[in-house]
């Protein structure tokens, strides 16, 4: 694998990340349990996508076949999709959605924290640029997880349970393969080990000071995203998000 | 010394001939500033995109204007207006020779919102923002309230409603003291 290819991939997994988490919040529009909580789930949906066009353009810009960003979106399919196995996972109810975005949020600060100091200036600039909306992300998600761990016990039982059932999730946000070890050479990615202890040691406190239990799973993890392997969800996801672009090609707005 | 004194007139008349023609781009690029100011975030239409510092520089390269601007929030659905309006106010004033584009580094912050566009700001009813962008992230870490000044009775009697508003930049907040609820200009 060239450095060219590995930085190519390397964009896909985070724009990918990125666009179908907002895809995925972005279902909540409209129908989040309170008014001022469907306006921040739009916003967030927004960042993201946000965040997902920078660096799909620029994986774009890296892979040089004249390919767009609407082109990698829009027209692969789920084995070809790079993104996080946490982010395709059902919105479920809204500790779940609360818990997933925590986890991601966390990951996405640390991670972009360090990427801003990467040797490749455009992904050091997207980083630092998207640093400051993450920073937004968690300090909301965090605020949601204690006010539902430390809430109620139906509140505290749904939360415990988002917690244990995305767990299984976990270990594949952190896989780090031939791709990180090609560009951690040239500290143009991030390293996926410091990343991994940073990420324990916020969510653990975070979790205590929620009263809930940090899931003790150590089998059964599930992985594979770096190489394609999804769970059923991204093709539904796929399938409602394409479909106009497949349907009508040349449809424009 | 006839020859010497020719080249020193030569050597004079070309600097005379830079420096005035390095006046000339200077009064060019400030026209071409005072173009800019017309045009306004679609989003909130007191504040142009000098004052929001969304307009990074306006630079001459080769007989082409290099207008420079940097997105706020990376979704923001408003630059793409922003740009478009930009090309307007230019081919109004006849201007073609020139190209917009937009930079990501250094990331757009409120600190370079200019004092005249907070002011205009809190005027529209709209609280700006209240902290250094450096503040505010020791405070979104920490976890610590800020004070946020109502801008209708300008009481700090005020509470954070929500971090996310109507658009991705401001936050919702509501005054104790005149009941009034109302939106911040978020420090990013």
């Amino acid at each position: 694998m060239t450095k060219q290819e590995a930085l190519f991939e390397y964009c896909l997994r985070l724009g990918d990340t990125a666009l179908i988490l907002g895809q995925r919040i972005s279902e909540w529009c409209g129908h989040a349990p309170m008014l001022e909580e469907d306006i921040a789930m739009s916003n967030i949906a927004l960042d993201h996508i946000g965040q997902a066009r920078i660096i799909l353009s620029y994986a774009c810009e890296v892979e040089s076949k004249g390919r767009k960003e609407d082109d990698l979106a829009y027209h692969r399919d789920a084995r070809q999709y790079r993104n996080l196995l946490l982010a395709e996972q059902p919105n479920g109810d809204f500790g779940m959605t609360i818990c997933r975005q925590y986890f991601i949020s966390v990951y996405n600060f640390h991670l972009y924290t360090q990427l801003s100091k990467s040797s490749d200036a455009s992904l050091a600039a997207y980083a630092a640029k998207s640093l400051k909306e993450v920073a937004y992300h968690v300090r909301h998600s965090h605020d949601w997880v204690l006010r539902l761990g430390d809430g109620t016990a139906e509140s505290k039982a749904r939360m415990q349970n988002a917690v244990d059932d995305l767990w299984f999730y976990v270990d594949d946000i952190f896989e780090a393969d031939e791709v990180d070890d090609i560009l951690l050479k040239d500290n143009i990615a991030a390293d996926m080990k410091e990343i991994k202890s940073q990420w324990e040691k916020t969510v653990a406190a975070t979790l205590a000071q929620a009263g809930l239990k940090m899931p003790e799973i150590k089998s059964q993890m599930r992985m594979g995203s770096r190489k394609g392997n999804h769970t059923e969800h991204l093709g539904y996801i796929l399938a409602e998000m394409q479909f106009l672009p497949r349907a009508y090609p040349d449809a424009a707005w | 010394m006839p020859k010497c004194s020719f080249f020193l007139v030569l050597i004079l008349m070309q600097r005379g001939s830079f420096i005035f023609t390095l006046m000339e781009t200077q009064t060019q690029l400030s026209f071409i500033r005072k173009i800019l100011d017309q045009v306004s975030d679609p989003e909130i239409p007191i504040l142009t995109i000098s004052d929001l510092g969304i307009l990074r520089s306006v630079e001459e390269e080769n007989g082409i204007y290099v207008i420079t601007i940097t997105p706020t929030f990376t979704g923001c659905p408003a630059m793409r207006v922003i740009e478009e309006n930009i090309v307007e106010v230019m081919a109004q004033e006849g201007i073609s020779n020139f190209r917009v584009q937009t930079v990501l580094a250094p990331a757009w912050t409120t600190d370079w919102m200019s004092e005249e566009g907070k002011i205009k700001l809190a005027a529209y009813g709209i609280a700006p923002p209240s902290s250094s962008t450096e503040d505010h992230l020791k405070a979104m870490i920490s976890g610590n309230k800020k004070q946020v000044e109502c801008p209708f009775c300008k009481s700090n009697n005020t509470k954070l409603t929500s971090a996310f508003g109507s658009t991705a930049c401001k936050a919702l907040h509501f005054c104790d003291e005149c009941c009034q609820p109302f939106e911040e200009f978020k420090c990013h």
